[in-house]
């Protein structure tokens, strides 16, 4: 995939000489000295980003940390002061006039914090309002908008006044609007700040959804790591202006770049950060057919298991455990299908990307939790101690090892506990 | 005591003198002229139509707007108030005077809405645009009747041109005010969607200042009609005249009656003005909303009420 928007040494600084402020900021001098000495803000120092086509990236900081700032100097609202914008192949940084405004019609929406919906249109208008400005015509915007509308389930107050609405349906207007030119990026400045905590929670999902359809370009901004964790393919964290740290989810909160992202990522729900495939290790497994209850038995005992998952095959069949299969075995003898008397067919399942906190039913069940792909293949086993381990941020000193690993660690930690 | 004066004299009546008489009106006398021709041209149409116009038929009209935007209360005012001004004999001057603030309040409109505009967009501009409004409305009007006098000649449209340059001040400043006031965000969501300046102005900024445009109109068009006595000193005629005559004969009788035909006029032209202002945001929507409504043969909008959220 390409990327669709690139910035490169991307700074912004508010006041009356900013070559100075630059050439200070360039050496490293603290944003405090800066303003001291020349009366400038630096509001973005550095930015430097890659989003690739139909990725959501997610920029999270504080109030004052420029990521306003940030998402204005790419459609152009604020002019940068230094630094290179590419959105779609076109310039944004150097262009003015009517070459900018053909790419805010054309390329890049917006989604605003407070809405921005126009009082004195109705919400079907407003959806319009990109396509009118395009010179569309006005059944066509209509019929686009009604259709847009329809996407966010406000097709039935298409004629009422954004005034009459509640603030989540007020956002989805402002989104709708957003949608209606059907732009290639999408620029989302804390669009669920504004709302209550519920709402905020529903019209995350529903971006989810939406964008899993539409597979828009996205910058989002927020202040809300959770917020940022849940949407963000790549997050950044930002701070007086700088880009803290880059990455993943997983890996913002495995490896903080520093105190700062230390101390967001202490209050982070890792439950919905990780998933299956982070805490899962590979699987020990045994054959129903081929293997004897002999076999899988030392094979328990050699990797320290309490329980094995038996293919048929490539194929998952089920699961024995320690005690079942050595009580077959003192009852029945070696025999040749001791494995198929003690198999378990009802067995905890997930799929790779179910997020830990969707494994603690399953985990209730006592059993290692299987997490196999769409044809039933067994891709790896976690133990309910590896999803209490990545729980705990204290414990966790390097996850990625951690994680390949945790499955023996858990059972080992378990040989102690009894 | 020593005083300034024993210093130096500045003969600034003299200079004023000087500049007016010896500059501006020999070389500019023509261009003033020229200036009041399409003010004379609107003003004696109107005053032309007003006076053709049954008295019961211009009536009926000023009734009807006043119950559509000011309620029955100024309907009933507006019927009664005409019919006592046509009953002391002095409807043809209303009908003058009427022409008159139509005309004054018409082109301060034409003059002063774009200025507002250009203010609201230009700080330069505003800078200084502002002191000269302020002089504009604090000197003394009888100031600038005597080089009206001399550039634009005496009669009805150099007191029109009087009238003018004392009420267009709250035009200019309400129409600056309400497009300042537009939200910033809305202004910031119309440049993220890539509209033109004149777009956003059409869009935006104009429909959501109209409210204070529409009170600047009601603050010119008072001005204007407290400026037609004063106007009528240089030969503008109608109600003004009447209280001036009445002034000049020491006739209290004709000099109170053109001032309660001013005071009824005003009245009802303020509250008409003022209704318009107030009702107009709400107004004009929900009278397109029910327009729409039937065109589409919808029943009715979802009322989007707490029980109809979803």
């Amino acid at each position: 995939m390409t990327a669709k928007i690139v910035v490169n040494g991307l700074y912004k600084i508010f006041g009356k000489r900013p070559e100075a402020a630059l050439e200070m900021t360039r050496r490293g001098e603290a944003k405090e000295a800066i303003l001291g000495a020349t009366g400038a803000t630096v509001a973005v120092q550095d930015a430097s980003l890659e989003v690739p086509e139909g990725e959501i990236f997610v920029v999270m900081g504080l109030s004052g940390s420029g990521k306003s700032t940030l998402v204005r100097l790419l459609n152009g609202l604020v002019t940068p002061t230094a630094g290179q914008i590419i959105i779609d192949g076109q310039d944004v940084a150097q262009a003015k006039g009517e070459v900018l405004r053909q790419i805010r019609r054309n390329t890049m929406t917006m989604v605003f914090q407070h809405f921005a919906l126009f009082p004195h249109w109705t919400v079907a208008e407003n959806v319009a309002y990109g396509l009118k400005i395009k010179g569309i015509a006005a059944a066509e915007r209509r019929q686009k908008a009604l259709a847009v509308l329809e996407q966010v389930g406000l097709a039935a107050w298409a004629d009422s006044l954004p005034g009459d609405l509640s603030g989540g349906m007020q956002q989805r207007v402002g989104l709708a609007r957003g949608l209606a030119s059907d732009p290639q990026v999408l620029l989302m400045d804390e669009p669920f700040g504004a709302l209550d905590p519920l709402i905020r929670r529903e019209m995350q999902d529903e971006l989810l959804v939406l964008q899993k359809k539409l597979k828009k370009t996205i910058v989002f901004i927020t202040h809300d790591l959770n917020e940022a964790m849940l949407l963000g393919d790549k997050i950044a964290i930002m701070k007086d202006g700088r880009f803290v740290q880059v990455g993943t989810a997983q890996d913002i909160v495995s490896n903080p770049a520093d105190d700062y992202v230390q101390a967001f990522v202490a209050g982070i729900d890792r439950g919905r950060v990780f998933t299956a495939a982070d805490v899962a290790a590979d699987p020990v497994t045994a054959q129903l057919h081929t293997d004897s209850a002999q076999v899988a038995l030392s094979r328990m005992e050699d990797f320290q298991l309490d329980a094995l998952y038996v293919l048929d095959g490539d194929t998952l069949a089920g699961v024995v455990t320690h005690r079942d299969v050595a009580a077959a075995l003192r009852r029945d003898g070696p025999g040749d299908d001791a494995l198929g008397a003690s198999l378990i067919t009802e067995f905890p399942a997930v799929g790779q990307d179910a997020f830990l906190h969707e494994l603690y039913g399953p985990a209730g069940a006592g059993l290692p939790i299987a997490v196999t792909d769409d044809a039933n293949r067994l891709l790896g086993v976690v133990e309910t101690q590896a999803v209490l381990a990545q729980l705990d941020s204290d414990s966790v000193e390097d996850p990625t090892a951690g994680a390949q690993d945790a499955g023996k660690d858990g059972s080992q930690t378990k040989e102690v506990a009894r | 005591m020593i005083s300034p004066a024993d210093l130096a004299t500045i003969p600034f009546d003299d200079w004023i003198n000087a500049f007016v008489r010896g500059w501006l009106v020999p070389n500019f006398r023509p261009f003033f002229r020229a200036a009041q021709v399409p003010i004379t041209l609107v003003l004696n149409n109107l005053n032309a139509f007003l006076q053709f116009v049954p008295m019961i038929l211009t009536t009926a009209v000023f009734a009807l707007a006043a119950w559509r935007w000011a309620g029955r209360g100024i309907a009933i005012f507006t019927i009664l108030g005409f019919a006592f001004i046509d009953m002391i004999g002095l409807w043809p001057e209303t009908m003058t005077t009427l022409a008159m603030i139509a005309t004054s309040v018409l082109f301060c409109a034409i003059i002063g809405l774009p200025l507002g505009i250009l203010a609201a967009r230009s700080d330069m501009f505003w800078k200084i645009a502002r002191p000269v409004l302020d002089i504009m409305q604090t000197i003394p009007s009888f100031v600038y009747l005597v080089p009206i006098v001399m550039l634009f000649g005496v009669g009805m449209a150099p007191g029109i041109i009087a009238t003018i340059i004392f009420a267009i001040p709250p035009m200019v400043r309400l129409t600056n005010l309400g497009i300042r006031n537009v939200r910033g965000d809305l202004i910031e969501a119309a440049r993220a969607f890539g509209s033109t300046e004149w777009q956003m102005l059409w869009d935006l900024q104009f429909p959501l200042a109209l409210r204070t445009i529409l009170a600047g109109l009601n603050q010119t068009l008072m001005l204007s009609l407290s400026m037609v006595v004063i106007a009528a000193l240089i030969g503008a005629g109608g109600l003004g005249l009447i209280v001036n005559t009445g002034l000049g004969r020491l006739d209290v009788g004709g000099a109170t009656a053109g001032g309660v035909g001013i005071v009824i006029l005003a009245i009802v032209l303020d509250r008409i003005t003022q209704g318009l202002g107030e009702g107009s945001k709400v107004r004009t929507i929900s009278l397109r909303q029910v327009l729409t409504r039937t065109l589409r043969g919808k029943g009715a909008v979802p009322v989007a009420g707490p029980a109809a959220r979803p």
